[in-house]
């Protein structure tokens, strides 16, 4: 099950946790992969832990150039990209009230406008190749929204939107669309929450507990997989209940 | 027939898997030929690849058959 040998993925935010693990699960179960970021050591050291079948290419996706460029080092890298996988992001919490032009836009570009060029870059490839599988990692908050990510929140709208549209545009090529919807996941970013600001956010989850990246990981992997055929244009949220749709 | 016809033929033969009889002068590839418009798109794809041209968005829509793919290519090749 879920065998992925022979196929080729691109994995952006593949410094931060979530994209680490998912890099990590997609090569485990034969795929070659390409790691994008930022951060050029991260990924040297993901890629050397790695070893085989990995490849890395540091990508600015506030900038349009740059994510332009991404598809082609990829393929260049690796043959093709048979799965992409967007799941960098960004925050820039404010207030509505304090939002300023530049927040919003920011958060936009990077979140939403850099994965739909992603998707647009990788798209001829896949229609070639009659198969393809676009996994977009969004947020609860795009399904609930959040106070103070009025941002954030409408960029992974964004997301789930256009990738139920580019879903039903190309399910007859082989070519799958999806998001991973993941709630309140232990990284780097909910470490810095004490103890207090945990419970009660526990209170609000029904499995009593945060969720980890490899969960969000598992996710993905079976989305990216030949078995997930079948399964376009669908939000799957991993969140230990704490929204149910 | 040219020699660009042929190649613009073969292509539309293969990627809409039709008898190369159907594939006339006139002949439509959505009414006449059962292509969908995502087809539309990757025929224009195929023949920039094959013709190594780059055909635009505002041109692309204007080739709605055989003929007019092979009058597009002759001229912009």
């Amino acid at each position: 099950m879920f065998d992925l040998t022979g196929k080729n993925a691109l994995v952006t935010g593949a410094s931060g946790g979530i994209g680490e693990a998912i890099a990590r699960s997609l090569h485990a179960q034969g795929a070659t992969v390409t790691l994008s970021g930022t951060r050029a050591e991260k990924l040297e050291a993901l890629q050397a832990d790695l070893g085989e079948r990995a490849h890395y290419a540091t990508c600015n996706l506030s900038d349009a150039e740059s994510v332009e460029g991404l598809p082609k080092a990829a393929t260049d890298l690796m043959g093709s990209v048979d799965i992409l996988v967007n799941n960098a992001g960004i925050t820039r919490d404010q207030l509505f009230m304090r939002m300023s032009d530049e927040d919003w836009a920011s958060v936009i570009d990077v979140n939403l406008t850099a994965s739909m060029r992603l998707c647009r870059g990788v798209m001829r490839g896949m229609m070639k190749a009659r198969w393809g599988r676009i996994i977009n990692i969004t947020s609860i908050v795009g399904a609930t929204g959040n106070p103070g990510q009025v941002n954030y929140a409408a960029s992974k709208a964004g997301m789930i939107g256009m990738t139920k549209s580019l879903a039903q545009e190309v399910a007859t090529r082989g070519i799958t669309a999806n998001c991973v919807a993941p709630g309140f996941i232990a990284t780097a970013m909910t470490d810095k929450l004490n103890d207090d600001q945990k419970a009660q956010l526990l209170t609000g989850i029904p499995a009593g507990r945060m969720g980890t990246p490899e969960e969000i990981a598992a996710a993905t992997l079976y989305l990216a997989s030949a078995e997930a055929g079948y399964v376009t244009g669908q939000t799957l949220h991993v969140n230990g209940g704490m929204a149910m749709f | 027939m040219s020699d660009i016809a042929d190649r613009v033929k073969k292509i539309v033969v293969e990627h809409l898997s039709v008898d190369e009889a159907k594939v006339t002068e006139n002949a439509s590839f959505i009414d006449d030929l059962g292509a969908d418009s995502l087809d539309t798109v990757e025929l224009v794809m195929a023949f920039e690849e094959e013709f190594g041209i780059e055909i635009p968005d505002d041109a692309a829509e204007t080739i709605q058959s055989f003929g007019d793919a092979v009058k597009f290519i002759s001229e912009n090749s």
